[in-house]
């Protein structure tokens, strides 16, 4: 099937950028509002293919269309081809839904900010790559799109690049994100040199015939190219300063879409990583990992957008285990990928309507009691929390139960660990987000007498409200009759799965709910009943202190690669000093001093130089008659 | 008569020559010595082609005689020229042309 409106998904938004950013101030009337209708007109050209997607059979969905044919060399040909299937739907739907929310809740966020023009343009722009990164039928369009969207997200980070730490902080998630992208390119080169194609399809049809080493080390740069994007172990460390980037972007760009592009092209590459069992496992590890590692670090955060960054880390890494667990766990992945996208989101718009009340102040030790005076933010953002603790019946409780009742289902030493990983983490979970809901929200007011918390407009919080009903209903709609799965099925292998359980479903719920509120009876114990202090403890155990420093992921960087690459720099520097400029420097002296020397010969005086004629043709003679003798 | 002896005739004349390029500063005198060379060499090649019995020193010698008439125009000319404009015709005064 092929159609022809795809290409307006991406061209809608990348006109808006380029309309935007072209027209310069004469735009900044109108810019926020062109930018938001396009986005949302995006929403609906995506709502459209949606419908006329319903109206076919799961076979027949999927759709395509050739926009040009972009490079062509010898047995090389790679067209500028778009293509809509059921998976990328559900990102579609995603990013220019949430997308068009936040472009919405944006126009209220940013409206005393003088560059908001600029601000839409690149929300536009991250629109436009990031549908482009979904719709690429070939790994070297998604290439596109990736490092489109880690543009964007570097120059959103950068937004208020006057400050010279939030600068810093773009550059740090550029950075960061460049590792991943060059596993990206790697992979992509691998899969060329084995298979002799990029796009996904061929790569499916050729999956058997290139060896198991291939495919592995196909599928583990694939796994470093997420790590980078999506914040995974061990590239995780540029989320929590993105935060430095307005909070709208926090919402759409570090929470809803472009840090799960990383389980997007782990999914989408299902064939590369069921062919490659150990490449899987290592995705399912990682994930794991983060998900802990996150949930760590959110519970030692006193910065509400850093705790929520954690948070995001952490849920992710639960996708990461999802995908990682093969056909049984990627529909779950998704699923959590999108409720997650509904209720983070939704979260951080939360939590940037609280600033926004509160002259900007990020420290929850400074917030308490706020229920109050923003009844309405109180409410979604209550609605999210209830949703990311995986409170029945809200969006979460469907997602994350699955994944950790896969990751049991593993079977053996994998599925016990990974799944108890799972299990410890909803139960971090639940304690660090019932302390951020605490600490803003409930207790006693703990802000100065200068602050006016009110509620936020209209405009900020209908995009909340509507956020808020996603995260309580989706996870419901997707699980009722197992429509995502189902729904996904021709794209990515699933499997029944239900042999050899370890554990029957309900024992998981019902273990993970009294781990849930295990976590929740902790938190109301140590931040309800007792006073939280407007600055935080200093006598706290090391583990305390660890966590507040990232978990030592920045000093270990520090230690690992940043110390030693400036001493490779410098030794790099030393070698260009004195080798390379030596040499050119030595072949310029030897050229001096040679032509200086022989410069002397030349006294002008003829009779001299009659002189060494008359001596090099009496030396000539000598010589022949040397030779002849 | 040894054809030998023109040889070293030839030589010698060619030596002192040489030597008075070297040692002389007159340039006119320089200039002679040149010429002393020149014919040192046309006896040697006249020489030859007696010893050879063929005519190709001969032949060899009147082109020399062409070029050092050509050499000689030339050189007087710029010897003139210096000594016009130094008021010397010592070779030592037109020393300019140096490092």
């Amino acid at each position: 099937m092929t159609s022809n409106s795809l290409v307006y998904l991406i061209a809608l938004p990348l006109f808006g950028s380029a309309v935007l950013l072209l027209a310069g101030r004469r735009s900044d009337r109108w810019g926020h509002i062109l930018a938001t209708l396009l986005s949302g007109s995006a929403f609906l050209v995506g709502l459209y293919e949606f419908i006329q997607m319903l109206g076919r059979t799961n076979d027949q969905r999927a759709v395509t269309q050739k926009l040009f044919s972009w490079i062509s060399v010898g047995s090389f040909k790679v067209d500028a081809s778009l293509m809509l299937d059921q998976l990328s739907i559900c990102f579609v739907l995603l990013i220019t839904g949430v997308g068009t929310l936040i472009h919405i809740y944006s126009i209220a966020y940013m409206s005393h900010d003088l560059d908001r023009r600029r601000f839409f343009a690149y929300l536009n722009l991250f629109i436009a790559a990031m549908l482009l990164l979904v719709l690429g039928d070939s790994y070297l369009n998604l290439y596109v799109g990736w490092e489109g969207v880690g543009l964007a997200s570097y120059l959103l980070i950068g937004f208020w690049n006057q400050k010279p730490t939030y600068a810093t902080a773009a550059k740090k998630a550029f950075i960061a994100n460049r590792v991943g992208d060059l596993g990206l390119s790697l992979a992509i080169m691998i899969a060329f040199a084995t298979m002799g194609t990029v796009s996904f399809s061929g790569i499916k049809e050729h999956a058997g015939q290139a060896s198991t080493g291939a495919l592995t080390a196909i599928g583990i740069m694939l796994l470093v190219a997420a790590t980078g994007k999506s914040a995974q172990f061990p590239l995780q460390a540029w989320l929590g300063d993105a935060m430095a980037g307005p909070t709208p972007v926090s919402a759409l760009i570090h929470a809803a879409t472009m840090v799960t592009a990383g389980v997007y092209l782990i999914t989408r590459s299902n064939f590369i990583f069921d062919a490659a069992p150990t490449a899987q496992l290592m995705v399912a590890i990682i994930g794991a990992i983060t998900l802990l590692f996150g949930a760590i670090i959110g519970t030692a955060k006193d910065d509400i957008k850093k705790a929520l960054a954690a948070s995001t880390m952490s849920q992710i890494g639960y996708m990461v285990l999802g995908a990682g667990l093969g056909p049984a766990g990627y529909a779950f992945a998704i699923m959590h990928l999108l409720t997650h996208g509904f209720f983070k989101a939704g979260m951080f718009l939360g939590a940037g309507s609280v600033m926004h009340g509160m002259d900007d102040e990020v420290n929850m030790r400074r917030y308490g009691g706020l229920r109050k005076f923003m009844p309405i933010t109180f409410a979604t953002f209550g609605l999210g929390y209830l949703a990311i603790i995986g409170v029945p019946p809200f969006a979460g409780f469907y997602s994350k139960d699955k994944i950790i009742e896969v990751a049991f289902n593993a079977g053996g030493i994998k599925g016990i660990t990974l799944g108890g990983a799972a299990l410890l983490g909803a139960a971090i979970t639940a304690f660090y987000m019932t302390r951020v809901v605490i600490l803003t929200f409930a207790g006693s007011k703990r802000w100065d007498d200068k602050a006016h918390p009110h509620e936020s407009p209209v405009l900020m919080w209908l995009p909340m409200v509507l956020l808020a009903i996603g995260s309580v209903v989706s996870g419901f709609i997707f699980t009722q009759g197992n429509s995502l799965k189902n729904w996904l099925a021709p794209v990515v292998a699933t499997s029944p799965a239900h042999e050899g359980e370890l554990l029957k479903p309900a024992v998981v719920s019902i273990l993970a709910l009294v781990l849930v509120l295990l976590g929740v009876g902790l938190a109301v114990l140590k931040y309800l009943r007792n006073p939280v202090p407007t600055e935080a403890p200093t006598d706290v155990s090391i583990f305390t202190k660890i966590a507040r420093r990232d978990l030592l992921q920045d000093d270990f960087n520090e230690a690992v690669f940043m110390r030693p690459g400036q001493k490779l720099t410098e030794v790099l520097v030393a070698t260009d000093d004195v080798v390379i400029d030596g040499a050119v420097r030595g072949v310029a002296r030897l050229t001096q001093g040679t032509g200086r020397t022989l410069g002397m010969t030349q006294t002008g005086f003829v009779r001299s130089y009659a002189m060494w004629i008359v001596l090099g043709a009496i030396g000539l003679l000598a010589a022949i008659w040397v030779v002849t003798l | 008569m040894n054809a030998a002896n023109y040889l070293y005739v030839s030589a010698l004349l060619f030596s002192i020559g040489a030597i008075g390029v070297v040692v002389r500063r007159n340039a006119i005198v320089v200039f002679m010595c040149i010429e002393l060379m020149l014919n040192a060499s046309n006896l040697a090649f006249v020489t030859f082609a007696r010893i050879n019995g063929n005519l190709d020193g001969q032949v060899v010698a009147f082109f020399t005689m062409v070029v050092a008439a050509c050499e000689v125009v030339v050189g007087l000319a710029i010897i003139v020229t210096i000594y016009r404009s130094r008021r010397s015709a010592s070779v030592d005064d037109a020393s300019l042309l140096k490092r």
